[in-house]
């Protein structure tokens, strides 16, 4: 049986980890290298390095940063921040990426899902959405949040798979630093329609949220979280093994 | 001295770094001579059979996989690369394989008993039909990462992995010398870097 995946995610700025809450307040904390092999080691099914770089040198460290760790993990890499172009996927997986997430860069132009999809095939390209409730409706949001693109969130998920996404990360805004939960409200109607694996992201605070995620939407894929991990708040060893023991399958040989 | 066939399909960085992490020697290559000059072959692959078929075929790197598999050099085929070894693929019309091994592929879909996420993507639990050199002192339930939507089926007494996915998924097979995986070990945590070591222990015999 196909096992439920965890998957820290790293947000790099000028060489180090980064974790804000609702985005704001960004907090250095480690090198993204050893966070990375200390999570190969305890048992992350998956890593995410996510490129928070606004200059040309930021972008240049966070590739360096990308080869090494990609040269001492041994388990799947996804890589995305600042993804515009077929050059940029190329650029990412040539330092050891396996999959390259796409979020803004697919608002600008959504033929990068297919062009990328043909190239580097759908399981390559991974969507990723922020997503946050405005009068009672979904919308997809850029720029760290802040701005309502106006995109209706269901929809343009739906499109972007349609183009050739091979699976999303759906980000709740609304959820993401408050600790007090996945959004299973905007989990579940993702999971209603999807028909590639679904990645929740935003809200983990306790291992209790990750058991109510995948008790309450049996059909998602995995639990990322950042925050929760880099603060040694839980280790993934510890939450796998307690989700294990809840029913829900886990890959323990690690 | 292992060879890792360069025929432009796929992202090689992470097989090469395990291989370099468990003490291994490749080389990436298209060349011949560099070829029948190795101890070992990994035929890695990743994208559509039929571009990946034709491309090995265009170089005649196809026979020369085939011949040195014939002349008893291990050979070990990743993804799309396990997915060659075998007879066929109806992946976007038919296409034939190298035939080393018997067997056929189709999309997952019409396998799966039930509606299920296509691509199978992550880690699922191997469990072993029978013993076979590949996963010496691998326990059963042991998970790998695996991604891919199409499968083999008809391997019959070749196939020495499987993975449930709502019916059994082929997850290995190996016929002699020639060894495939469809999960990629690459990306499987210790539990891959084992089953590569243990395919470099064959070569040494």
């Amino acid at each position: 049986m196909i096992t439920k995946r965890i998957i820290p995610c790293l947000d790099v700025r000028n060489g180090t980890v980064v974790k804000g809450v609702n985005f704001d307040g960004l907090k250095d904390i480690a090198s993204p290298v050893d966070l990375a092999c200390l999570y190969n080691d305890s048992g992350a099914d998956e890593l995410v390095f996510y490129d928070i770089a606004a200059s040309v040198e930021g972008r240049r460290i966070f590739t360096d940063i990308l080869a090494e760790a990609a040269s001492k993990i041994f388990i799947p890499l996804t890589v995305g921040g600042g993804i515009s172009s077929l050059a940029d996927f190329e650029r990412v997986l040539s330092c050891g990426a396996d999959k390259v997430s796409v979020n803004t860069g697919a608002i600008r132009d959504p033929m990068l899902i297919p062009e990328a999809a043909r190239i580097f095939g759908s399981q390559c390209v991974v969507l990723s959405v922020d997503i946050k409730l405005v009068d009672g409706r979904w919308f997809i949001h850029t720029g760290a949040g802040k701005i309502n693109t106006g995109l209706d969130g269901l929809d343009w998920i739906k499109k972007c798979l349609e183009l050739g996404a091979g699976e999303v990360v759906v980000n709740s805004i609304d959820a993401d630093g408050a600790k007090s939960g996945f959004d299973l409200p905007l989990l579940k109607a993702v999971c209603e329609f999807a028909p590639v694996p679904v990645i929740a992201s935003g809200g983990a605070g306790s291992m209790e949220h990750f058991v109510e995620l995948f008790r309450e939407i049996p059909d998602i894929s995995a639990g990322l979280a950042a925050s929760v991990f880099h603060y040694g708040e839980m280790t993934i060893g510890d939450l796998k093994r307690r989700l294990a023991g809840e029913g829900i399958p886990m890959r323990l040989d690690f | 001295m292992i060879a890792v066939i360069d025929y432009g399909c796929g992202n090689i960085f992470s097989l090469r770094r395990s291989l370099s992490h468990i003490g291994a020697e490749s080389v990436i290559t298209a060349d011949e001579d560099v070829i029948r000059g190795c101890d070992g072959i990994i035929l890695p692959g990743v994208g559509a059979f039929g571009a990946a078929a034709e491309k090995l075929r265009a170089g005649g790197l196809a026979e020369l996989v085939c011949s040195e598999a014939a002349a008893g050099k291990p050979l070990l085929g990743i993804c799309l690369g396990m997915q060659l070894l075998l007879d066929s693929s109806s992946e976007f019309g038919h296409h034939e394989g190298l035939g080393l091994i018997p067997g056929r592929i189709i999309p997952i879909n019409d396998v799966i008993t039930r509606p299920l996420q296509i691509p199978h993507m992550g880690w699922n639990a191997l469990s072993f039909p029978r013993e076979n050199a590949l996963f010496r002192g691998i326990e059963p339930g042991s998970c790998v990462y695996f991604v891919h939507s199409f499968c083999a089926v008809d391997c019959s007494e070749h196939t020495t992995a499987v993975a449930e996915y709502s019916a059994p998924i082929t997850a290995a097979v190996a016929r002699g010398n020639v060894y495939g995986v469809q999960f990629h070990p690459e990306k499987s945590g210790s539990t891959g870097l084992k089953i590569l070591r243990n395919f470099c222990e064959v070569i040494l015999g």
